[in-house]
C-alpha cells in the first residue's frame, strides 16, 4: 500500500462495502451482496494486464427451508428485524446458491499483499453480517457489535489459533489476524443461533457468491489456477480456470442437494451444537483439540 | 520504653570479627543471610500486594459502573484494545483480573508475606540460631520465587492475555482455549505456580529442619514463641500440601499443552479430579494463610497487654489441631460440585469441628487481654483488629460450613466477604502488625506511630465498609466473578451497594499509601531503635537492631524461661527476657 | 432480619427449611459476635494501661479452656446434626420425592437448554422437545432435573428456589425442586464458565397447572409437526436433509 491513490480507492471501497453491509441488515440477503467486497478489494491492487474471473453458482434440487430464529429473549435484537429472522444455512434464488466462498487455491505469482484495513464482520440484530467474510492471511478481521447487547465471538479454526473474545456493548473489536488459509466458523455462545464464517485466503483473489449466485474476482494476474468453492452445507468443489491478460474468464459451479450427504466441509460439519450425539461431540472435540496443538 | 535494660545498643551495623565484609552482590542480592532473604521477600511481596490491590480496584470500578463509558475506569484507555475497548473493560480482561487478583494475592503476596518473610526472618532469631539450617537452599527459595513472579506478570502481555479461569483454575475451562480464549497465559500461570511451589517446598524443609535442630540451649518446644510454633506447623502443611498442588498443576499443564485429558471427560478424564487435588492442597493452604498471622498476633498481643499469653499450651495445641483437621475439610469447597452428597455430610461435620480450635484461640486472646495493662501501640492495634475481624470471618464460615445453608450462599459474595474477612481482616492485619512490630529489628529504626495509627484506623474502617456489605450482597444472591452484576434483576436492585463498596474500596486502597510512606520514610528517617524497643521477651530482642550476620556476634544466647513472662513477680520490670538469668525469686507454678 | 440479609423471596418447598437454618445460625453467630466483640471492647477499656499498675500474672485457666472448647464443640455438633438431614433431603437422590415432571437441563457456554419428555412423558424418546434458555414448570409439582454440560463446568442457580447445583461435563447430576409461587424468575450461572459467564441467564417460569398444560401441549404439537418455534430443535431439522426421519427426533439426541 505505497501510493496514495491506492489508499483512497481502498477507503472508498471500504465505505461502499460498509454501506452495503449495513443495508444488508435483512438477514436473508446479506451474505450475497457483501461478497462483492472481497473481489473489489483485489481490484485495488496494481497488477499488470490483470484479468477478471466472473462466475455463477448454480443449484439443483430442493433447498431445505431455513428456520425461523426465536429472538424473544433478546428484544433489542428482535426489534431490528422487520421480518421474522431466519437462519442462513442455505440462501439463494431459485436454481442459484449464495454464500459460497470462492478463492484461487494455492499461490498466485505477483499477487497483491494483504490490505492494511481490517475486514469488518458486523453483528446486527444478533446476526452476523455478512454471513461469510473473506480475508487475506495477515489481514485484520474486526468484529463490530452494533447491538446494545453482549456478544462473544468464538472462532474454532483447525489450522489457525483459536480465539474467544467478547463485546459487552456496542463496540468494535481489535482486529484478529490469521496465518493460514482455511474457512473458520465463528459463533456467539450467548446467542446460540449466531453463526458465521471467515474465509481466509493467501491472496486477495476471492469472492462470496451473491443471492443470485454470481461472483466476481477482479484484478487477477494472468495465469492458470485452480478455483475452489466452499459452502457450509454442500462442501468444496474445484475447477481449473485460465485468466488471459486483460481478459475475462467465465466459470460455473454446480451444487446439488444430494451433495449435502457426502460433503467434506473443511472445518467439519457446522452442526448445531445443541443437538448431536455423543459420538459427534467426541468427533467435534477431537477436531478442536487437534487444532490446539 | 526508653528505659530498656539490655547490653546491646542499636546501630551495630558493622559486623563482628568473624565474617569479612562481603561484596555488595553477595551481601544484598545473592545473600545467604536469613535476614536479608526475609527482607528481600518483604519487598517482593509488598510489591505484589500493591499490584494485586490495583487489580482489585479495577474490578471494583467495573462492578460499580459496568459497561458505562461515561464512567470509564481512569487509566483504562492506556490499556491495550484486547483489555479495554471504547471506554469499556472487556469481560475476558475482567475474568483475568479475577484470576490474577486471587492468584497474586494468595501465592505472591499473603503467602510470602507470612511465610517467606517471617519464617526466614524470625525463626533463627526467635530460637537463638545464627542462621538457617540450609542457607544456600534458603537463597534458592527466594530466587525461585522471583522468576515465578515475573512469569506470572508476563502472562498479561502474551497473546490471549493472562489466565482467566479463576484462581482455582477449574478444568476444563482452564485446559481449553476454545472455551476460555487463553492458552499461553494459562500455561504461564501453571508453570509459575509450579516454580513457586518448589520455592515453598525448599523453604519449608529449611524451616522445619531449623526449628528441630538449631534451637538455643534451654529453648524447649514449649518455650518457643507462638510465631515460631505457627510457622513450624505451617511449614509442615506446606511440605505436605504443595506437592499435591504441583502434581495437579503438572497434569493441568499436560492437559493444556498435550491434550492428555486428565480432567477432560470427553477422553475419559474427570473434572472433579482437579477440584479434589486443588482443594486437597487448597484447604490446608487456607490455614497456611492464617496460622502464622495467629502466631504474630499472639506475640504482639501478649506484649501489648503486658501479660503472659493466656493458655499457651492450649494455643499450641489449637495450632496443631487446626493444622491437622485442616486436611480433612477440603470437600466443603465442593458441596455444590456434584460429588456424593454423603461426602458432603462428612465434610460438613469436619468443617464444623475446625471451629473449635479457632474458638479456643479467640477466647485465649480475650483471656490475654483480660487483666492486662494494655498499651495501644500500632502493632497491638493491628493485633486487636485481627481478633475482632477474625471473629467475623470465623462466624461467617459457620454459615458456609452448614451444607444446606451453603446451597444458596455457595459461589456468592457471601464467600467473597468471608474469605476477605479471614485473609485481609485476619492475615493482612496480622502482617501489618508484624511489620510494624519487627520493623525496628529489621531496619534499626521505629516506624512512625501517629502515621501508623492513622493508617490502622483508616484501614480498619474502610475494610469493614468494603467487605461487610458483601455478606448481604451474597445472601441477596449476587454470584461471584460476575463481570456485570446488573444483568440480573435481583442483583441490579442492590447496585447502589456495589457503588458504595467500590468507593470504600478505593479509599481503603488509598489509605495504604500512608503505610507505604511510613515504611520508606521510617526506614531512613525513623527514630533509631534500641535492641528491645517494645520491652519484649523473645530472643530476637536480645540481638542488636538490626542484628549482624550471625545475629548475636558469635555469642550463644541461653534460654531460661518461656517467651511470655510479662509482669512476672520475678522481675521489677513488666517484662522478663528469655535470656535474662534467673533472679532466684520464687516463681508461681505455671498452670 | 430478612431486610438485613436481603434474602430473595422463597418459592420452593425446602427453601423455608434452608431459611430457618440460616436464621438459626444467624442468631447464634450474632449473639456470639456481640458477646465477643463487646467483651473485647470492654477489656480494652477496662484494662487499658495506667501508671503504676501491673498486669495480672497468669498463664491461663484449664477449666475455662475446657469450658469454651466443650461449649463450642456442642454448638457446632448440634448445627452439624441439624444440617445433615436437610442437606441429604435436598441433595441425596435416594431421598428425592417422586417426580411429577422429569427434565434434562443441558448447559453450554452460555445458555441453558431444557429438554421436556414430550407426549409420552418419558425422556430420551423421539418426541422429546428442547427449549432454549427457558425453564417452564407447573407450580406445586416435584420437578426432577438431570443436569448435564456440553463444555465446561456451570452452576444452576435460582436464588428464589434456594437451589444451586454445579453442572459438570461428563456427569449427569440429579436435582429436584418443587416451586410453589407462580411467576417469572431468573436462572443464573454461579460457576465461572468463560467470558459470557455474567450473561448466562435464562428465564424460569412457574406456571399454574392450566397454563403449563396449555404451553406443554402447544410445544408437543409443534415438536411433532417439525415446525417448532424454538430454535434449538429447529436448527437440528435444517441440518438434516429435508424429510429425514431424524427431523422428527430434533432435540432428542442427547
Amino acid at each position: 500500500m505505497s501510493n496514495n491513490r491506492t489508499i483512497t480507492n481502498l477507503a472508498t471501497l471500504l465505505m461502499v462495502g460498509a454501506l452495503i453491509a449495513c443495508g444488508g441488515g435483512d438477514a436473508g440477503e446479506a451474505g450475497g451482496e457483501a461478497g462483492a467486497t472481497g473481489g473489489d478489494e483485489a481490484a485495488s491492487a496494481p497488477v499488470a494486464n490483470a484479468g477478471t474471473i466472473m462466475g455463477m453458482v448454480n443449484f439443483e434440487g430442493m433447498k431445505p427451508a431455513n428456520t425461523p430464529i426465536d429472538m424473544a429473549e433478546e428484544a433489542e435484537c428482535a426489534a431490528v428485524h422487520t421480518s421474522a429472522p431466519m437462519t442462513q444455512r442455505v440462501v439463494g434464488d431459485d436454481g442459484r446458491l449464495g454464500n459460497v466462498f470462492v478463492r484461487i487455491s494455492g499461490a498466485v505469482a505477483g499477487a497483491a499483499g494483504a490490505p492494511s484495513q481490517p475486514v469488518v464482520m458486523d453483528q446486527i440484530g444478533c446476526v452476523y453480517t455478512p454471513h461469510v467474510v473473506g480475508a487475506v492471511v495477515g489481514q485484520g478481521v474486526a468484529f463490530k457489535n452494533s447491538d446494545p447487547v453482549a456478544h462473544n465471538v468464538q472462532a474454532t479454526p483447525q489450522l489457525n489459533r483459536p480465539f474467544n473474545i467478547s463485546q459487552p456493548m456496542t463496540m468494535t473489536s481489535a482486529p484478529q489476524r490469521f496465518s493460514t488459509p482455511e474457512v473458520i466458523p465463528v459463533r456467539c455462545s450467548i446467542h446460540g443461533w449466531m453463526e458465521g464464517f471467515i474465509g481466509v485466503a493467501e491472496h486477495p483473489y476471492f469472492a462470496t457468491s451473491a443471492a443470485d449466485g454470481s461472483f466476481t474476482i477482479a484484478n487477477v494476474p494472468p495465469g492458470t489456477y485452480t478455483l475452489e468453492a466452499w459452502h457450509e452445507r454442500y462442501g468444496v468443489m474445484t475447477q481449473e480456470v485460465t485468466v488471459e491478460p486483460n481478459g475475462t474468464a467465465n466459470v460455473t459451479f454446480g451444487y446439488s442437494e444430494g451433495m449435502a450427504a457426502n460433503a467434506v466441509v473443511p472445518m467439519g460439519d457446522p452442526i448445531d451444537p445443541h443437538n448431536h450425539t455423543a459420538e459427534e461431540i467426541a468427533a467435534h472435540r477431537a477436531a478442536t483439540s487437534q487444532s490446539q496443538q | 520504653m526508653s528505659t530498656v535494660a539490655t547490653a546491646h545498643e542499636s546501630g551495630t551495623h558493622d559486623a563482628h570479627g568473624q565474617h569479612e565484609e562481603l561484596p555488595f552482590l553477595r551481601k544484598y542480592v545473592f545473600s545467604t543471610d536469613h535476614k536479608v532473604i526475609g527482607i528481600q521477600f518483604l519487598f517482593m511481596s509488598l510489591l505484589f500486594l500493591l499490584f494485586g490491590g490495583l487489580l482489585a480496584m479495577a474490578m471494583r470500578w467495573q462492578l460499580a459502573w459496568p459497561t458505562d463509558p461515561t464512567n470509564a475506569m481512569p487509566g483504562g484507555s492506556l490499556l491495550p484494545e484486547t483489555m479495554f475497548t471504547s471506554g469499556v473493560m472487556l469481560p475476558e480482561f475482567y475474568n483475568a483480573l479475577v484470576t490474577m487478583h486471587g492468584t497474586i494475592m494468595v501465592f505472591f503476596a499473603i503467602m510470602p508475606l507470612l511465610v517467606g518473610v517471617w519464617a526466614n526472618y524470625l525463626i533463627p532469631l526467635q530460637i537463638g540460631a545464627e542462621d538457617m539450617a540450609f542457607p544456600r537452599l534458603n537463597m534458592a527459595s527466594f530466587w525461585m520465587a522471583v522468576p515465578a513472579g515475573l512469569l506470572m506478570m508476563a502472562s498479561f502481555a502474551v497473546v490471549g492475555g493472562a489466565a482467566n479461569a479463576g484462581w482455582t483454575g477449574y478444568a476444563p475451562l482452564s485446559t481449553s482455549d476454545v472455551y476460555s480464549g487463553v492458552k499461553l497465559g494459562q500455561q504461564l500461570w501453571t508453570i509459575s505456580l509450579v516454580i513457586l511451589g518448589f520455592s515453598s517446598l525448599i523453604g519449608a524443609v529449611n524451616y522445619i529442619t531449623t526449628v528441630i535442630n538449631m534451637r538455643a540451649p534451654g529453648m524447649t518446644w514449649f518455650r518457643l514463641p507462638l510465631s515460631t510454633w505457627a510457622l513450624f506447623i505451617t511449614s509442615i502443611l506446606l511440605l505436605l500440601a504443595v506437592p499435591v498442588l504441583a502434581g495437579g498443576l503438572i497434569m493441568l499443564f499436560f492437559d493444556i499443552t498435550f491434550n492428555t485429558g486428565f480432567f477432560n471427560p470427553v477422553v475419559g478424564g474427570q473434572p472433579l479430579l482437579w477440584q479434589h487435588l486443588f482443594w486437597f492442597f487448597g484447604h490446608p493452604e487456607v490455614y497456611i494463610l492464617i496460622l502464622p498471622a495467629m502466631g504474630f498476633v499472639s506475640d504482639i498481643m501478649a506484649n501489648g497487654a503486658r501479660k503472659p499469653i493466656f493458655g499457651y499450651k492450649a494455643m499450641v495445641w489449637a495450632i496443631i489441631a487446626i493444622g491437622f483437621i485442616g486436611w480433612i475439610v477440603w470437600g466443603h469447597h465442593m458441596f455444590m460440585s456434584g460429588m456424593n452428597p454423603l461426602l458432603g455430610g462428612f465434610f460438613m461435620v469436619t468443617t464444623m469441628m475446625i471451629a473449635v480450635p479457632s474458638a479456643i484461640k479467640t477466647f485465649n486472646w480475650l483471656g490475654t487481654l483480660w487483666g492486662g495493662n494494655i498499651i495501644f501501640h500500632t502493632p497491638n492495634l493491628h493485633a486487636i483488629a485481627f481478633v475482632a475481624l477474625f471473629v467475623i470471618g470465623g462466624l461467617s464460615g459457620i454459615f458456609l460450613a452448614a451444607a444446606p445453608v451453603d446451597i444458596p450462599l455457595h459461589d456468592t459474595y457471601f464467600v467473597v466477604a468471608h474469605i476477605h474477612y479471614v485473609l485481609v481482616g485476619g492475615s493482612l492485619f496480622g502482617i501489618f502488625g508484624a511489620i510494624v512490630f519487627w520493623f525496628p529489628k529489621m531496619f534499626g529504626r521505629m516506624m512512625n506511630e501517629p502515621i501508623g495509627k492513622l493508617h490502622w484506623l483508616l484501614t480498619f474502617v474502610f475494610f469493614n465498609l468494603t467487605f461487610f456489605p458483601m455478606h448481604m450482597l451474597g445472601s441477596g444472591g449476587m454470584m461471584r466473578r460476575l463481570y456485570d452484576p446488573t444483568v440480573y434483576p435481583h442483583i441490579a436492585q442492590h447496585q447502589d451497594t456495589n457503588v458504595f463498596i467500590t468507593v470504600c474500596a478505593l479509599l481503603l486502597f488509598a489509605s495504604q499509601f500512608l503505610f507505604m510512606f511510613n515504611f520508606f520514610w521510617s526506614m531512613f528517617r525513623g527514630k533509631k531503635a534500641s535492641a528491645n524497643p517494645w520491652n519484649a521477651n523473645g530472643l530476637e530482642w536480645s540481638a542488636p537492631s538490626p542484628p549482624p550476620h550471625g545475629n548475636w556476634g558469635g555469642r550463644q544466647p541461653v534460654v531460661h524461661r518461656g517467651p511470655y513472662e510479662y509482669s512476672s513477680p520475678e522481675s521489677d520490670e513488666d517484662f522478663l527476657m528469655q535470656t535474662a538469668p534467673p533472679t532466684g525469686r520464687p516463681t508461681p507454678a505455671h498452670s | 432480619m430478612d431486610r438485613f440479609w436481603r434474602l430473595p423471596q422463597n418459592i420452593s418447598t425446602y427453601g423455608g427449611d434452608i431459611d430457618s437454618m440460616f436464621h438459626i445460625i444467624a442468631w447464634i453467630t450474632i449473639v456470639v459476635f456481640f458477646a465477643v466483640e463487646l467483651l473485647l471492647v470492654w477489656f480494652l477499656f477496662r484494662y487499658r494501661a495506667r501508671e503504676g499498675r501491673k498486669a495480672t500474672y497468669t498463664h491461663g485457666n484449664n477449666r475455662m479452656e475446657v469450658a469454651w472448647t466443650a461449649g463450642t464443640a456442642v454448638i457446632v455438633v448440634i448445627l452439624g446434626v441439624m444440617s445433615r438431614g436437610l442437606w441429604l433431603d435436598i441433595k441425596d437422590p435416594r431421598r428425592f420425592p417422586d417426580a411429577g415432571l422429569e427434565l434434562i437441563v443441558t448447559a453450554k457456554q452460555f445458555e441453558w437448554n431444557v429438554t421436556y419428555p414430550g407426549a409420552d412423558g418419558v425422556l430420551e424418546t423421539d418426541d422429546d422437545f428442547t427449549v432454549r434458555n427457558q425453564l417452564r414448570v407447573p407450580a406445586n409439582t416435584n420437578v426432577r432435573m438431570t443436569l448435564r454440560s456440553e463444555d465446561v463446568i456451570h452452576s444452576f442457580y435460582v436464588p428464589e428456589l434456594r437451589l444451586k447445583q454445579d453442572v459438570v461435563p461428563g456427569m449427569s447430576i440429579p436435582a429436584w425442586f418443587e416451586a410453589t409461587v407462580p411467576g417469572q424468575y431468573v436462572i443464573g450461572c454461579a460457576e465461572l464458565c468463560g467470558i459470557g459467564h455474567y450473561s448466562m441467564d435464562a428465564s424460569f417460569y412457574v406456571h399454574t397447572a392450566e397454563e403449563w398444560t396449555q404451553w406443554n401441549a402447544q410445544q408437543q404439537t409443534a415438536a411433532a409437526g417439525g415446525a417448532t418455534t424454538n430454535v434449538a430443535s429447529a436448527d437440528a431439522t435444517s441440518a438434516e436433509p429435508a424429510g429425514s426421519p431424524a427431523a422428527a427426533a430434533a432435540g432428542t439426541s442427547n
